[in-house]
């Protein structure tokens, strides 16, 4: 386990008083109320919560990927290396988007492009952020799959998202996010959508990636035993609040807030 | 939804006319004048006379009968053979289901135009050889869409449900499928209506539909093209009848769509 | 994968084999025979002509002749006016038509792109209202009412275009307008709700989590994915062309082959109406054949044999 010293300066990302409204049909609702939280450099945080505790919109919100018609964020400051994100212009984010801060989400199938070779779809992003040629992007691509643990990386790069496997397909969208060597990682629900023991592999790769380039992961889940074992700070969202906020022993070991204790309850315990 | 009220209206306006337009004129849509013939609009004959001095405004009104006419009674004629097929395609074995499947693939390949042309050409001309040369080639689509919508409500719980509780094959047909089906089948048929009413005019235009004297919006259409430079009205009247028709059976049907199927509201 | 084409390209011809045996049965069926009008032929010449079309075989003959002939793509002699077969009437208009056709096409597919992304990117705002409303009325309004309409505004009243005949480009276009009314407004609404799904996709999400640009997002990931649904109307749109040709040949004088079949009905020419429609069915059901190719080109699920979900 990293030790993590509360300096400012180790701060990556500060989230302030963050509040995000969706429009709906009922007038506007706000999904993310007042939340504030950091995350330091090579930390893993996880933010859970049950689904529609607001924890997705988070995610989304740190990018500003919420797209205008659904929602905006109504207040707060989003400080990525002592940035606000929010006064950022939209070119200004593309260039930090995959570039300093990469996303996977939830389904590995519907989030890669059908028709678009893997290759090309993790080249992407390196070739405009780090204004790669394609046959350097290519070989960065190789490095990256056989990273990510797929066999046969050669053949892979020119093969298209169905003939993968699920576990696979994380691995390849992981990959992707991974092209630019971003400082943050934000996994969305990563292994909801895969098989059990799928889930158990995707998480001790992150696990092993998080460990070899020093990055910092924000976790959404709403799977507490995943927590457990990845987290070294875990934040609980109930109803668009951050209702506790700890380091992962002393919330197992001594939940404060009743939702808390609730959610911890439900999880079945091997021990 | 405006609009979908503002087409159901412009239907309604038509219909009134196609009934009672006849009655308000004092001409019959066969009574020619030759001393009159081409005569812009005018009090007297309110859309102008034709080349041969008939009132344009009373041929309208028929003209609005017959397209109606031919449109409803083909929107039914593929609506009863549609649901027919495409029932038992749904209702009995994969092996009949397949069969009768691919015998409407096959059709649907055909162009339809060209088989209705067809088959004018061999019936002769007339209203009742139009209906059923549309009906004979345009219940393809409403057959697969009932079928497709049976298959899928049949693996439905509720029904699976009924259909081990032993109930019958035509309760199930008639409480179940077709109640759950009705508002795509509504659909389909109004917008079955526009495409008929568009084939009446064309097959008119091309000289095999409905003929002289009686009068339809695609004869009058023809008939006006010539004199288009100089008797404008001849061919602009009935155009805008088959267009606005057209037009509001489609918004109607789009409309529709959007009621019953709350999915699409976007 | 090859099995599939294969399906295809089979149930294509039989479908196009029910075409052939249609027409041949339905001619067959016509009451009297097409001489009966033509009572001042004396009845040697009237024999020959039965010779000659081998009207006199019993049916089963006739129709085999007739298939065989189909096959060796002969679909035989005019019966109104002789030393003329529908081979040259095919061989002289049709590359008029599949010009003009091609024409239209082309309008149709750039202005439905266009109008059906602008449409998709500015959903609910004035601009996709519009687009909606500009193809309901192509929808609605009927190519030949269109036709006349283009013709009186901009060739009688405002003189800008010529109004009739064949030859030059100015001339095309009226014509080609007129036939890609429809099918634009059927591009426009195709891509512009396809183009809305495939914005919503999750692969959107992830194309811009990486940093890319809107505009490369809509060209590369959105507009690809988009188009495959839009592909497979092409042989619908494609239909509309060819019926449309009949009615806007003859509004605008156009030498081609929907003049040709027109002229034909009317003068109940039988053999040509036979020869055209089989020749439309042949050339209709082969472009759907090569848009299905095509499609499964462009969809690698479909490629590597795997039925999209």
């Amino acid at each position: 386990m990293l030790s993590t010293p509360n300096h400012e300066d180790d701060i990556l990302l500060k989230v302030e008083n963050l509040v995000v409204s969706f429009h709906s049909s009922r007038g506007k609702v706000d999904a993310v109320r007042d939340i504030s939280f950091s995350v330091h450099k090579g930390e893993n945080v996880a933010i859970v919560g049950e689904s529609g505790s607001g924890k997705s919109s988070v995610a989304l919100a740190i990018t500003r990927l919420i797209p205008t018609s659904m929602g905006t964020i109504e207040q707060g400051k989003i400080l990525f290396e002592q940035q606000d994100l929010l006064l950022k212009s939209q070119k200004e984010l593309e260039q930090i988007r995959g570039n300093h801060i990469g996303m996977i989400f939830q389904d590995p199938l519907t989030s890669l492009n059908p028709t678009m070779r893997i290759g090309k779809q993790i080249m992407e992003g390196a070739i405009k952020h780090h204004k790669l040629k394609r046959k350097e992007a290519r070989d960065q691509a190789l490095t990256l799959l056989h990273d990510v643990g797929i066999s046969n990386p050669d053949k892979r790069l020119d093969q298209f998202p169905h003939e993968l496997s699920g576990g696979m397909r994380q691995r390849v969208a992981l990959a992707m996010a991974l092209a630019c060597q971003p400082k943050l990682l934000i996994a969305d629900e990563p292994t909801t959508a895969l098989d059990v023991t799928v889930q158990a592999q995707i998480i001790a790769l992150l696990e092993e990636i998080q460990k070899k380039r020093n990055l910092s992961i924000i976790l959404i889940t709403h799977d507490l035993g995943i927590v457990a074992r990845f987290a070294q700070h875990v934040l609980v969202m109930h109803e668009g609040k951050i209702v506790e906020s700890a380091p992962v022993e002393a919330l197992y070991y001594s939940p404060q807030h009743p939702y808390t204790k609730r959610l911890l309850s439900s999880v079945p315990r091997i021990s | 939804m405006k609009l979908t009220w503002f087409a159901a209206s412009l239907l309604i306006l038509i219909t009134l006319f196609a009934i009672f337009g006849p009655l308000l004129s004092s001409h019959s849509y066969y009574e020619t004048n030759l001393s009159l013939k081409n005569s812009p609009p005018s009090q007297e004959f309110w859309f102008g006379t034709d080349e041969l001095g008939r009132d344009m405004f009373t041929r309208l009104a028929w003209g609005a009968r017959i397209s109606l006419f031919v449109g409803i009674a083909s929107g039914c004629g593929d609506l009863v053979i549609g649901v027919l097929w495409g029932g038992i395609a749904a209702l009995s074995t994969p092996k009949i289901d397949n069969l009768l499947m691919r015998i409407a693939d096959i059709l649907y390949a055909i162009p339809y135009l060209l088989t209705v042309i067809l088959l004018m050409v061999v019936m002769g001309s007339g209203l009742f050889p139009i209906i059923l040369a549309l009906t004979l080639t345009g219940w393809i689509g409403m057959a697969r869409i009932v079928r497709g919508e049976f298959l899928q409500l049949k693996e439905q719980d509720c029904i699976l449900a009924t259909i081990s509780l032993g109930a019958s094959r035509s309760r199930i047909l008639f409480h179940h499928l077709i109640p759950n089906t009705l508002g795509t089948i509504i659909v389909t048929v109004t917008l079955t209506i526009p495409v008929a009413i568009f084939s009446e005019a064309f097959l008119s235009f091309l000289g095999l539909g409905v003929q002289a004297p009686m009068a339809s919006w695609g004869t009058m259409a023809n008939d006006g093209l010539p004199a288009l430079r100089y008797y404008p009205w001849r061919l602009f009247f009935p155009a805008l009848f088959i267009s606005i028709t057209m037009l509001s059976f489609n918004l109607l049907g789009e409309g529709l769509h959007h009621a019953f199927d709350p999915k699409s509201r976007r | 994968m090859k099995r599939y084409f294969l399906g295809r390209i089979l149930s294509n011809i039989i479908a196009i084999w029910v075409i052939i045996t249609i027409t041949f049965f339905l001619m067959k069926g016509l009451p009297g025979d097409p001489f009966t009008e033509e009572k001042a032929l004396p009845p040697e010449i009237l024999q020959s002509l039965y010779e000659h079309y081998k009207l006199n075989d019993p049916w089963y003959i006739q129709y085999g002749n007739y298939l065989k002939s189909i096959a060796k793509w002969d679909l035989g002699p005019s019966f109104k006016y002789k030393s003329r077969t529908v081979n040259d009437i095919i061989n002289k208009g049709f590359p008029v038509s599949a010009l003009l056709g091609l024409e239209a096409l082309l309008l149709a597919v750039t202005f439905g792109l266009t109008l059906g992304t602008i449409a998709a990117l500015k959903k609910n705002k004035w601009q996709d209202i519009s687009a909606h409303l500009l193809s309901v009325l192509g929808i609605s309004v009927p190519s030949f009412i269109l036709a006349a309409f283009l013709q009186y505004l901009f060739a009688i009243k405002l003189d800008l275009l010529p109004v009739a005949r064949w030859g030059t480009f100015q001339q095309s276009l009226l014509p080609a307008l007129s036939l890609a009314a429809l099918p634009s407004a059927f591009i426009t609404r195709l891509t512009r709700n396809h183009l809305i799904e495939a914005l919503n996709q999750d692969y959107i999400k992830t194309a811009r989590s990486k940093g890319i640009g809107e505009v490369q997002i809509i060209i590369r990931h959105a507009l690809r994915n988009s188009l495959l649904p839009t592909i497979t109307y092409v042989g619908t749109l494609t239909a509309n062309i060819l019926t449309g040709s009949f009615v806007i040949e003859k509004i605008f004088g156009i030498p081609g082959l929907g003049q040709a079949f027109v002229n034909s009905i009317a003068n109940r020419d039988y053999t040509v109406i036979m020869g055209l429609t089989v020749f439309y069915s042949v050339i209709l059901l082969s472009l759907i054949l090569l848009v299905d190719l095509a499609y499964g080109w462009m969809d690698p699920r479909i490629r590597l044999g795997r039925a999209p979900s």
